[in-house]
């Protein structure tokens, strides 16, 4: 193994440690047997797991975040789905900055965003609930369904709707036919990742929730209370690993994409 | 089968197809030749309906096709990328136009694997398309289209992205299927070799217009201008003049090769007598090796290029009173040598294969 210098790989091997050993202390604590967040550790226990399931505020709020995280997911790529599609197959007038307008929440801060939604639904007198949480979390989640929608779109050989056209399908009948079994990889993509996002997301949750807590904001409420702290561990450490699980199987279905439009005809081998 | 009535399609500023008129007839290989650029894809996209003319209008098997969609033309396109749909199998593939016709699946199978054979793919059927080398894509690309049974079958470019052993294995063969199924091919081709060993009629395009509508052998004999001359294979070009034009012949001056009468039919054009061209292939003119050899005109010249082929040799010979350098090819016949740079030699012709060209 040639390559990087000594000090490369010792500023490496510390960013991860500063990155993710805190991570770490999530299921030491969530599986030590005390009700104190301190070393040294005492026993080994599933006591603060089981406890969750007791508590009906958590129940309620895992159900919120449930149906903000499908529902934020599904519209997003819905929109996802129609902006990536049009900035792929079609020129029109300001497509550029249109298309950056959609990718901006990338980089507003969250907390800007949250609070000029707070203030719009505030002055327009709407009641805050899930689906103004859910509002907030389509605005965040839209950038990275197109970014994942475009690139299946973008890969697609235009020829292949031709192909389908000249062979007596519809326009419909494509759609279904060929294109959505093509971008299917990256639908579901782009599902799973608005749907993590959007399970993991606190401030702009907090702003706009009302009486209807998710996850993430039931979870801050709870830290005020030192009892619950192992529980709120617990909880932590079942939200990272299904985090990781979602991410995973997204970032497996968004290679299987580009594989898959990419092999249509964009490499042609002789033989 | 195919009539294009001054057809014109522009986009934006540029425009493609200027004006195009044509029939193409049943049952024949029809090619669309030029350089890129020249239109003649364009020109197969409207036939396909892809696109829609400007102006004009493409009547196909006596229907005119003005609003008529590409899933509704009696034309199927064989797409130079292949456009295999690339998550089905070769069966699904070839089998993805027969779905509207509600077979039972069991005549389903039976089209599909009549078609795999004609195209010698026999055995493929559940290959996916990702495991399928450049010909086989092309092979299914085939059979996908002819299974739905067009009036006429479009190929742009099908084999430009082949090696040259298979393209020319593939022109074989698709010269052959085309006799077997009947059906009228047009072709879309920048290979001019291409086009004259497969086509019964080539159209040249150049700037969105068709220059020369004509048999490979008219085509290549009796090219009506200096550019198709040129595309078409090789041409040397010499300048002479035109003296008279009577009922025996055309009297020329022809420079270094002397003056001559040649045949009424040398002169694809009528020109007024004046400064032309003369155009003369490079296998018209013969390397007179031995002295006894003898020819109608014999020029001298001294050779400053060869290009070694196996079966042909390439020579580029300067000859004294004529500007530029001539083409001559010489086939390898058992015996005969290759002349090296530098070398004297006669060289030989007879004048009827000269052409006069404005």
């Amino acid at each position: 193994m040639t390559g990087a210098p000594r000090y490369l790989t010792i500023f490496v091997g510390v960013y991860l440690v500063f990155l993710y050993a805190p991570v770490l202390l999530l299921p030491l604590f969530a599986f030590n047997d005390s009700a104190v967040i301190a070393f040294p550790l005492k026993g080994f226990t599933f006591r603060w797991f089981e406890g969750l399931a007791g508590e009906s505020t958590l129940l309620v709020a895992l159900k919120n975040s449930l149906i903000v995280g499908i529902s934020a997911s599904v519209l997003s790529t819905c929109f996802g789905v129609l902006a990536a599609r049009a900035a792929a197959r079609y020129d029109f007038l300001g497509k550029k900055p249109i298309m950056s307008f959609l990718m901006l929440p990338l980089v507003l801060p969250e907390i800007i965003v949250g609070v000029s939604l707070l203030i719009v639904l505030v002055q327009l007198g709407i009641e805050l609930n899930v689906w103004t949480v859910i509002l907030g979390h389509v605005l965040i989640c839209m950038p990275f369904s197109i970014a994942i929608l475009l690139s299946a779109f973008n890969n697609m050989d235009k020829f292949l709707e031709e192909a389908s056209l000249d062979l007596g399908a519809t326009r419909r009948e494509t759609f279904f036919r060929v294109i959505l079994p093509l971008v299917m990889p990256g639908l579901i993509s782009s599902l799973l990742i608005g749907f993590t996002l959007s399970l993991d997301e606190f401030i702009i949750a907090f702003f706009l929730t009302g009486t209807e807590p998710t996850l993430p904001v039931y979870i801050w409420s709870q830290l005020r209370f030192p009892s619950k702290l192992p529980g709120v561990m617990a909880l932590g450490f079942i939200m990272l690993v299904l985090s990781l699980i979602l991410l995973t199987l997204g970032e497996y279905y968004r290679k299987k994409s580009a594989a898959l439009v990419g092999s249509g005809s964009s490499e042609i081998r002789n033989g | 089968m195919v009539e294009l009535n001054t057809v014109k399609k522009s986009f934006g500023d540029v425009l493609a197809v200027n004006g195009v008129d044509a029939v193409i007839r049943e049952g024949e290989f029809f090619s669309l030749l030029g350089p890129s650029g020249c239109g003649k894809t364009t020109l197969l996209r409207l036939i396909a309906g892809f696109e829609h003319p400007d102006e004009g209008s493409i009547v196909i098997a006596g229907r005119d096709m003005d609003q008529v969609e590409p899933n509704h033309r009696p034309t199927n396109m064989v797409f130079q990328s292949y456009a295999i749909f690339p998550h089905l199998n070769v069966e699904e593939n070839v089998a993805y136009g027969l779905k509207k016709q509600n077979l039972s699946r069991e005549d389903q199978r039976v089209r599909v694997n009549e078609m795999l054979r004609l195209v010698d793919l026999e055995g493929y059927n559940t290959r996916p398309a990702h495991a399928l080398s450049g010909g086989q894509r092309q092979r299914v690309a085939l059979a996908r289209a002819l299974i739905m049974k067009p009036k006429v079958l479009l190929l742009d470019e099908p084999l430009s992205a082949l090696d040259k052993k298979l393209r020319e294995q593939m022109q074989v063969e698709l010269r052959n299927l085309q006799r077997t199924v009947g059906i009228t091919f047009i072709l879309v081709t920048h290979d001019q070799e291409e086009a004259l060993t497969m086509s019964d009629r080539i159209a040249v395009m150049f700037n969105g217009k068709i220059a020369q509508l004509a048999t490979p052998q008219v085509l290549y004999k009796r090219p009506l201008d200096k550019r198709i001359a040129s595309f078409i294979g090789i041409m040397n070009f010499m300048e002479g003049t035109l003296k008279s034009v009577t009922e025996k012949g055309i009297e020329i001056d022809a420079g270094p090769l002397g003056t001559m009468t040649i045949s009424p039919d040398q002169m694809p054009i009528p020109l007024q007598p004046g400064d032309v061209s003369i155009g003369i292939r490079p296998e018209m003119l013969t390397i007179l090796f031995s002295s006894s050899d003898k020819a109608e005109i014999e020029i001298t010249g001294t050779v400053t290029d060869t290009a070694y082929y196996g079966d042909m040799t390439y020579y580029e010979i300067a000859v004294e009173g004529l500007e530029r350098e001539v083409s001559v090819s010489m086939r390898n016949t058992a015996g005969r040598r290759v002349l090296d740079i530098g070398e004297t030699t006669r060289l030989g012709l007879g004048r009827e294969s000269l052409l006069l060209l404005s």
